[in-house]
């Protein structure tokens, strides 16, 4: 700590430079609520590790869980941005139904079972998820209706439409090449739908945390007048940030086309909702300029595990839900006063940091 | 020589408030004015006007004598000038240092900065560096800015102006939550930045500092500029008889004659 006193100025014990060493990498990452709802996932894992042995900790066990999480996280990255600048996206699930039906369709007029129908379906999804994404972006940023509203008429309208087009009857017609994707595709030993799901949350979370863009989104959230003020483009960045969240819809459209072989109309009713839970379990703030895509890897792994451990040991996959709700308000109360303390000054009642503290 | 920056006649109402009624302002190169008036006699929206942050229902605003349309502030930026404002526009979940290089973020050099990578580094020395000048009581570049005292968000906003003005800085009432010693510090900062060449618009409550720091004190009442009296020969009398309309100015104020 080095005091520094200007010219010709009297010296004053508040004039103090940057930063004291209490200001440690340890306690600034033990205060994040991603780490400390990893703790949480780790003692589920480690409970049900216990209960169930080796059925429950062993590589298909999570290889399984990792399969059923793939479609929710590349959604999870989009919706993680969404949150950062405080809006929503509820449309997601409806737009990979939508994109996926689309998809469907273009793949079943051309016909074939190799990549390139498969690359003309890919291509089909993301077009379509693109244009729901932009159009939610148009409306909330130029139009200037709240997000909650414009997602919700878009989930409305791209549910419908898909029904229209197929009259409510799923299409089964999806490649081999993409089911295959799937069933015996391995990279790095990890399936292949994960590890799509994984590149995704990668690039994700780097151009979060790391680019000018994921500055701007974390900006427009915590300040949207101050980020007006030094220039920033918001309504562009609006509009990309939903463009991207429809665009990694129109991926998880292929993913699941790719998962259950065929479209998924009436499937995907709750996916929002179990997106925006595993984002805001995360500890990405529901009120904008917080949060990390970590924390919503780690907040889809819980309701996951949950349930993998469920099943395992027989125990009603009915209470996955009671469980998840739980832990949602649970790790929301605690993030919330953990900030309503630290705006306070004083130090976060965090039970990991005080494991911390009280090792040193 | 012309102004550096004058407006002439500005009116701008909000519903029946007539937040600005035909009022007049100007600043010379390097010079240090002060806008005083009552509260609700209209410098903030007298800095907005000036600095593309609102629009105006008429009159005009000349910059190096030549008449200009501000109408972002981003546009008030590039031009050199930068504002403390009032509310501080910080960004409460950043730092300092991405508070004070927001919208002006140093790249990575090469394809990384391409891609939209920032080169942290240099920003947080910079930070650092700024934060020095001013005797800084910022204590930690990577807490996040809305955990800070009242003071220290002063500051940050304060640093990041005079970082990136060049011609002219606005301080809107940039001292009221401070204590003494921050306060000296901001005056002090004021001076230095005048002895940059750079011009300052210092708005502000406290009579003696006004005068301390002001080459001329510019008086608002009602929308309007009423007085504009050197700070050499003013007493703290004289201005507060001017803000409360006490004492009239308006035929000693030659400039306001001919607007
Ligand atoms: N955005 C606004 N909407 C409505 N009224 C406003 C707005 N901004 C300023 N005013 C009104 O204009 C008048 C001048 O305000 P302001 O410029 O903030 O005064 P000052 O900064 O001198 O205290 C006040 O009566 C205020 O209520
Ligand atoms: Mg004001």
């Amino acid at each position: 700590m080095s005091v520094i006193t200007p010219p010709g100025q009297a010296p004053d014990q508040q004039v103090v430079a940057d930063p004291p060493a209490g200001d440690s990498y340890l306690r600034r990452v033990a205060n994040l609520q991603s780490v400390w709802i990893l703790g949480v996932l780790l003692v589920i894992v480690a409970a049900f590790s216990i209960a169930a042995g080796g059925r429950f900790l062993s590589t298909s066990n999570f290889s399984l869980i990792s399969q059923n999480i793939a479609v929710w996280a590349v959604l999870g990255v989009g919706m993680t941005f969404v949150i950062v600048t405080s809006g929503i996206d509820l449309s997601i699930g409806s737009v990979l139904v939508f994109s996926s039906v689309i998809a469907a369709k273009v793949m079943a007029a051309v016909g074939g079972d190799g990549w390139g129908v498969a690359g003309l379906g890919i291509l089909a999804a993301l077009v379509a998820g693109i244009a729901w994404g932009l159009l939610n972006g148009f409306l909330v940023a130029k139009a200037k209706i709240p997000a909650l509203i414009v997602t919700l008429g878009s989930l409305s309208v791209a549910l419908g439409l898909a029904q229209v087009i197929t009259g409510g009857i799923d299409i089964r017609a999806v490649p081999g090449a993409l089911t295959d994707f799937n069933t015996y595709i391995k990279i790095l030993g990890i399936p292949a739908l994960p590890f799509t799901a994984l590149i995704v949350v990668i690039i994700g979370g780097i151009v979060l945390h790391k680019t000018r863009f994921g500055r701007y989104t974390y900006a427009i959230g915590s300040n949207e007048l101050g980020a007006r003020r030094v220039g920033i483009n918001v309504d562009r960045h609006l509009i990309l940030i939903y463009g991207l969240s429809g665009t990694l819809a129109g991926l998880g459209a292929i993913l699941a086309l790719a998962q259950f072989g065929t479209t998924t109309i009436a499937g995907q009713s709750l996916t929002n909702l179990n997106v925006i839970a595993a984002v805001v379990i995360g500890g990405t703030s529901i009120f904008g300029g917080q949060g990390s895509i970590f924390g919503t890897v780690v907040g889809l792994f819980i309701p996951a595990v949950l349930q993998a451990g469920f099943v395992i040991i027989g125990v009603e996959a009915f209470w996955q839900g009671v469980a998840v709700g739980t832990v949602l308000v649970a790790a929301v109360y605690v993030d919330q006063s953990r900030r309503a303390a630290a705006l306070r000054g004083a130090s976060a009642p965090n039970p990991l940091l005080a494991m911390l503290k009280l090792k040193k | 020589m012309p102004p550096l920056l004058e407006a002439r006649g500005l009116s701008r109402s909000f519903g029946h408030v007539r937040a600005l009624d035909n009022a007049s302002f100007d600043i010379n190169a390097g010079e240090v004015v002060a806008l005083i008036g009552d509260n609700g006699a209209g410098k903030s929206t007298m800095v907005k006007a000036l600095t593309g942050n609102l629009p105006v229902d008429s009159g005009e605003v000349l910059f190096d004598g030549e008449q200009v349309t501000i109408t972002t502030p981003h546009q008030a930026s590039e031009m050199g000038m930068e504002v403390v404002y009032q509310d501080l526009a910080l960004a409460p979940h950043l730092n300092p240092v991405q508070n004070m290089f927001l919208g002006r973020e140093v790249s990575r050099k090469g394809l990384l900065g391409v891609l939209g990578f920032m080169d942290e580094k240099t920003m947080r020395a910079r930070a650092e560096a700024g934060f020095r000048e001013l005797g800084g009581t910022v204590r930690s570049l990577t807490a996040q800015v809305g955990a800070m005292s009242g003071g220290q968000r002063q500051q940050i906003a304060i640093v990041r102006a005079i970082t990136w003005a060049n011609r002219i800085v606005f301080l809107d009432e940039p001292t009221a939550a401070l204590g003494v010693v921050q306060t000296k510090n901001v005056l002090d900062t004021i001076k230095r930045v005048r002895d940059k060449g750079i011009a300052v618009v210092l708005i502000s409550h406290s009579m003696p500092h006004v005068l301390e720091v002001a080459e001329r004190v510019q008086v608002m009442r009602l929308g309007t500029r009423v007085a504009t009296l050197p700070a050499k020969g003013t007493t703290v009398e004289q201005l507060v008889g001017a803000m409360t309309g006490a004492l009239d100015f308006s035929n000693a104020d030659s400039k306001e004659g001919a607007a």
